[in-house]
């Protein structure tokens, strides 16, 4: 059997275990050995991913393999890894690892909450591993449809209202890609659905012309791409905090990943044609969310609006079409994965002891939960990139590589991206000063304690990995881009 | 001289120790393993410098640039990568002596100033991650470690100056200074970015072939990695940090804020000089008026402060001008025919980092003494503070420019270079200097004689106590507060003094400066030119007797009569000529009000509303189609016969 199935089995028999537990405990016990078995998995993938590239190994994807199920359309089972799925499976199990203890304490119907956790788990490792379009159109559809109820039950404040314009939103995405999926096959006439078999086919100008805009946007409502990024602020805010974490810190790297993988690998010449027009759109997001950011009080909507600036930048530094910003878009998708799964967590643990997120009402928790405040922090410079942590890296490369695009309509769009890090630093420090720093008055809030052990324990790893990816970037910067040539070889011919 | 890497590495540690067990540690513990780690990085850095200095010359007669450590640490392309490293050459080694020294002082001294604080342990993991991002910045092998250093030391300036993270006024100041500088980096960044494209490569020095293609871009590149270090080195516009900085705990400013990090700036232009030189000579003299002007401004705006923070605050930023001014007003690389202006803008460096960093120690004494930053509660504390007194007239006699303290023979070589690109501004700069002395003396005097303050009235000790009760200080006790005879601070906060102060004394005559640290690298003989000397010694004699007929009596009538028949211009520039209200309105007004709150607006009220539309549009026709599914087989036979009709009918008419 083929290793990478494992990361959809593994999943599958969590749900099975679930479903035949009794009891909290039980249902602890299999959400943390399946989520360590992933994450070890992950880790064991990488690891060997790397061994294999640095023995030599040429080929675009390793660890193929491929199975039909549905022979008229010649839909197959696909899967293999390149550096960019290897990491983007890295930072899932991460963000799945961490999300189980931070949601530790949740109730009521844990086991429900599990298993729909899990189900989106499945989706997302799936869409990560499979090469065929079709495979990877069902996992996404799978990690999508688990959303509307984790929010609508598990939610708080509009939850209803917000999980059903999340879904909808999305859902008119999915209409999008379906159509420019069936729009690719067609169009390569190459009887397959496997990425890497049709990009040997040219598929049509005019097909391009009017296809790739629907998957771009398609993935882009994912990525939260302007003026499709409206579900996010609601969404996020109204979403438990494991599902915060792992939507925004996995499943908007999902449009991204979509972007670029299918969007732009299959269709250059497409991307040529609208490269300049979704460029202004992803160069608004960048800014845009980061001034609307500025003047929002509720934790969430900073954190969702700062998510619409970063996420712009990753399809930002896609557009740019050089080795260098697309490294930089992937490792953008990680790093903010991380971080702002961290801020999540740290949001969703305040909120779990203030019952508000409301920054008017908050005021110097630095004295009453330190450890949370100074998580908080950690967080907050990682996501105006300081240098050692992992926004430094990544925001560093989307720049230097746009830069490298010498058109002058691209130059002045990455100046302009630039001035998203002065932006950041001021929404960020707003928060930090007003409701870390400060004397609490409020009675209620002096009373209340710092963080358990399992809201440590998801702290200091997401901290450690975010850390350790600011500090040694250089390994995964080597993975990610070794795997980024083709793609942008193939875009750029 | 690969024991360098320990020069990075113990502060690091002793970074991670404090901040990841700091806390259980008693503060005793805590205090000493940040400084016993930072007396060995002084002890490493004094070996460096004498292992470099005295090593022997190339054949050309320079010395030798090395770079013992290297490794790639971000790759971009082949050529361009971000490598971390140490490099020693002759500045930055100069560089490893001042910061390691001024930190070690502040980090003794603090043992005094935050005794008993809470948040004791943080503040020295602090200040062991100001002292490595500094150190690590000042050896960076190329423009990209600079600029990741520079960031660094942003942070650990923020965290320090919101260190008391209780007082308002310190949140607000470590934000402001955060985002003017992230402001100015800004440009600093996208000067790198021209920089490394043009280039394609991030390091100092370029080859032939590449500065041949890419010298047309120069002038930009650098022009705005100037502007980051204007923002770093508080030049007029991107000063207004630095003032409302003096938040934080006094040794704070005197280290990052005096002596090291606002120094930044000028250390970067110094960096890139050569290239200024052959490829922006006029933006290096853009970097002369800016830095003019920000001299003039400063010292104009010290004059008439009365937070003694403050006033030290302006004398840094107009001494920083000094040291830009006298890098921009170098025309050639050679020493001898207009690159004076370089050797001249180190040595300033160094002597003012010593000088300044006393003064700021000094006045930490003061205050700790009478508790409050305010002048109007001193007077007349030489005879309660003698060795303060003492080391802080040295300290003011120095930068006043009187020989033979330190400060005299920088500024002497500033202002001959000035005088040598044109008489105008070696004017210029000679009044300024001038005025140095004179609100430097204003200061001395107000402080340490006057009117005693100590053998206070009621009142006067009353307002004491109504300001300390103001002052949210963390974990002091309020009867620290209560009136007491101020005396003189603990020999751990008086020792630093001591030793600041010889150097001061010692630091014009025995450093050969010019041998060590010239334009072109070859060594070059310090020698005073007499005119310049005598003119400017002449000038601050004058602006002390000034200040002495002003200020030193027990009442003041020259002053307060001066104050109200200016009282407009007393007040501008006691404002600091509003340009922290200009800077207000930018961001209040213009990006929260008119940007921001807008943009926000829009996004739920346009955008948001037009999914929300969207969404009602479906809905509303579904509720509009829902009748035709009645589920009456009736009105379906009508409907169908209908169509059939009309169907029929089309046919027939085609």
């Amino acid at each position: 059997m083929n290793i990478l199935s494992l990361f959809v089995i593994v999943p599958l028999i969590m749900l099975l275990g679930l479903w035949l537990s009794k009891g909290i405990n039980q249902v602890r016990a299999v959400m943390v050995a399946g989520s360590t078995v992933l994450l070890g998995l992950s880790v064991w993938l990488t690891v060997a991913y790397i061994g294999l590239r640095n023995g030599g190994a040429t080929e675009e994807m390793l660890f193929t393999a491929s199975t039909p199920w549905y022979e008229p359309l010649n839909i197959c089972y696909s899967v293999g890894v390149d550096g960019i799925s290897v990491v983007m499976l890295l930072l899932s199990s991460i963000i799945v690892f961490t999300g189980t203890f931070a949601s530790w304490r949740l109730q009521p119907m844990t086991k429900e909450y599990f298993l729909w956790f899990t189900l989106l788990s499945t989706g997302v490792f799936g869409f990560f591993i499979s090469t065929d379009l079709f495979t990877m159109f069902m996992f996404y559809e799978v990690a999508l449809i688990p959303m509307y109820l984790l929010i609508g039950v598990w939610g708080s404040g509009k939850k209803e209202y917000a999980a059903m314009k999340l879904t909808l939103m999305l859902m008119g995405g999915s209409a999008f890609l379906l159509i420019g999926i069936l729009g690719i096959y067609y169009g390569a006439g190459a009887e397959t659905m496997n990425i890497l078999e049709i990009v040997n086919h040219k598929i049509p100008t005019e097909f391009q012309r009017l296809f790739f805009p629907l998957i771009f946007i398609g993935f882009g409502v994912l990525g939260a791409l302007f003026p499709f990024h409206t579900w996010s602020p609601d969404g996020h805010a109204s979403a438990p905090t494991a599902v915060s974490m792992l939507h925004a810190g996995v499943l908007m790297k999902l449009g991204g990943y979509g972007c670029f993988r299918i969007a732009m690998y299959l269709m250059p010449t497409g991307a040529a044609i609208w490269g300049d027009f979704f460029l202004v759109l992803t160069t608004i997001s960048v800014v845009y969310g980061a001034f609307s950011a500025v003047v929002q009080t509720d934790l969430k909507y900073i954190n969702a609006y700062s998510s619409v600036s970063h996420c712009g930048l990753v399809l930002f530094a896609l557009l740019m079409m050089t080795k260098v910003s697309a490294t930089g878009a992937i490792l953008q998708m990680l790093s903010h994965g991380l971080m702002t799964a961290l801020f999540f967590a740290l949001i969703g643990m305040i909120y779990g002891r203030t019952h508000t997120r409301d920054i008017r009402q908050l005021r110097g928790l630095m004295k009453i939960m330190p450890f949370l405040a100074v998580g908080y922090v950690i967080a907050g410079l990682a996501n105006l990139g300081l240098p050692g942590l992992s926004g430094f890296i990544a925001e560093m490369t989307v720049f230097v590589g746009s830069f490298q695009n010498p058109d002058n309509f691209h130059r002045v769009c990455t100046v302009i991206a630039t001035m998203s890090i002065v932006i950041t630093a001021v929404y960020i420090l707003r928060v930090v000063g007003k409701i870390l720093y400060g004397t609490c008055e409020n009675p209620e809030h002096l009373k209340l304690t710092d963080a358990t052990w399992d809201e440590r324990f998801t702290v200091i790893c997401l901290i450690a990995a975010v850390a350790g990816l600011g500090l040694a970037p250089f390994w995964v910067s080597d993975v990610i881009s070794h795997s980024v040539e083709p793609i942008i070889s193939a875009i750029i011919k | 001289m690969e024991y360098t890497i320990f020069i990075l590495a113990l502060p690091v540690l002793s970074f991670l120790v404090l901040a990841l067990a700091g806390m259980k540690m008693p503060h005793k513990v805590a205090g000493a393993i940040g400084t016993l780690s930072l007396a060995a990085v002084t002890v490493l850095s004094y070996i460096t410098a004498i292992g470099y200095f005295g090593a022997t010359r190339t054949a050309e007669g320079l010395l030798p640039v090395s770079t013992p450590w290297n490794f790639q640490w971000l790759p971009f392309t082949e050529s361009l990568h971000i490598d971390m490293g140490i490099m020693l050459d002759p500045i930055s080694v100069m560089m490893l002596v001042v910061i390691s020294t001024v930190s070690l002082m502040v980090h003794i001294y603090s043992f005094g100033y935050m005794k008993g604080e809470r948040g004791f342990q943080r503040y020295y993991a602090f200040l062991s991650l100001f002292t490595f991002s500094m150190l690590g910045l000042v050896v960076a092998t190329n423009i990209f470690q600079m600029y990741v250093f520079w960031e660094l030391v942003g942070v650990s300036s923020y965290l320090l100056i919101g260190f008391y993270y209780t007082k308002p006024e310190a949140i607000a100041a470590s934000k402001k200074a955060f985002i003017v500088t992230r402001f100015a980096d800004l440009g600093f960044l996208i000067g790198i970015l021209i920089y490394g494209y043009y280039m394609q490569t991030f390091t100092f020095t370029p080859s032939e072939e590449q500065l041949m293609k890419a010298g047309m871009v120069l002038p930009w590149a650098l022009g705005l990695m100037f502007v980051g270090g204007a923002g770093k080195s508080a030049m007029f516009p991107l000063h207004i940090w630095l003032p409302d900085a003096m938040e934080g705990p006094t040794p704070v400013s005197a280290l990052i804020h005096a002596a090291t990090m606002v120094v930044a700036g000028v250390y970067l232009v110094a960096r890139m000089f050569p290239l200024f030189i052959g490829f922006a000579p006029e933006t290096l003299h853009w970097v002369a008026y800016i830095g003019m002007f920000t001299a003039f401004y400063a010292a104009t705006v010290a004059c008439v402060q009365s937070d003694i923070k403050r006033v030290l605050a302006f004398s840094t930023i107009s001494q920083i001008g000094f040291m830009m001014v006298a890098l921009g007003v170098c025309t050639s690389l050679d020493p001898h025919e207009g690159g004076l202006g370089y050797m001249a803008s180190m040595f300033h460096l160094f002597t003012h980092a010593m000088f300044k960093a006393l003064l700021f120690l000094g006045a930490g004494c003061v205050i700790h003494a009478v508790h409050s930053n305010e002048m109007s509660f001193m007077g007349g504390l030489r005879k309660y503070m003698p060795v303060t007194h003492i080391t802080f007239l040295i300290a003011c006699l120095a930068i006043a420019g009187i020989p033979p303290f330190s400060g005299f023979f920088s500024k002497d070589e500033i202002l001959t270079a000035c005088f040598r690109f044109s008489p105008v501004a070696g004017w210029i700069m000679t009044i300024i200097a001038g005025m140095t002395a004179f609100y430097m003396f204003r200061l001395y005097y107000c402080i340490f004689w006057g009117k005693d303050n100590n053998s206070a009235s009621r009142e006067q000790s009353q307002a004491r106590l109504n300001y300390a009760e103001a002052q949210p200080v963390l974990g002091e006790a309020k009867d620290n507060y209560a009136h007491h005879t101020p005396h003189e601070s603990p020999v751990v906060m008086t020792l630093p003094l001591m030793i600041l102060a010889a150097i001061t004394i010692v630091a014009g005559w025995i450093m050969p400066f010019g041998h060590f640290v010239s334009s072109n690298g070859h060594a070059y003989d310090i020698h005073l030119d007499t005119t310049v000397a005598t003119t400017s010694i002449i000038v601050a004699v004058v602006a002390i007797l000034i200040a002495t007929w002003m200020y030193a009596g027990k009442t003041q009538p020259v002053a307060d009569m001066l104050q109200k028949k200016f009282s407009r211009l007393h007040y501008a520039a006691y404002k600091r000529f509003f340009m922290d209200e200009l800077w207000l309105f930018v961001t209040k007004k213009i990006i929260f009000r008119c940007i921001s709150t807008p943009l926000a607006w829009f996004d739920r009220h346009v955008i948001d509303q037009f999914m929300n539309f969207m969404a009602w549009g479906t809905n509303a026709a579904g509720e509009t189609a829902q009748p035709i599914q009645s589920g009456k087989i009736q009105t379906y036979t009508m409907w169908f016969l209908g169509g059939i009709i009309i169907l029929t009918a089309a046919l027939i008419i085609l």
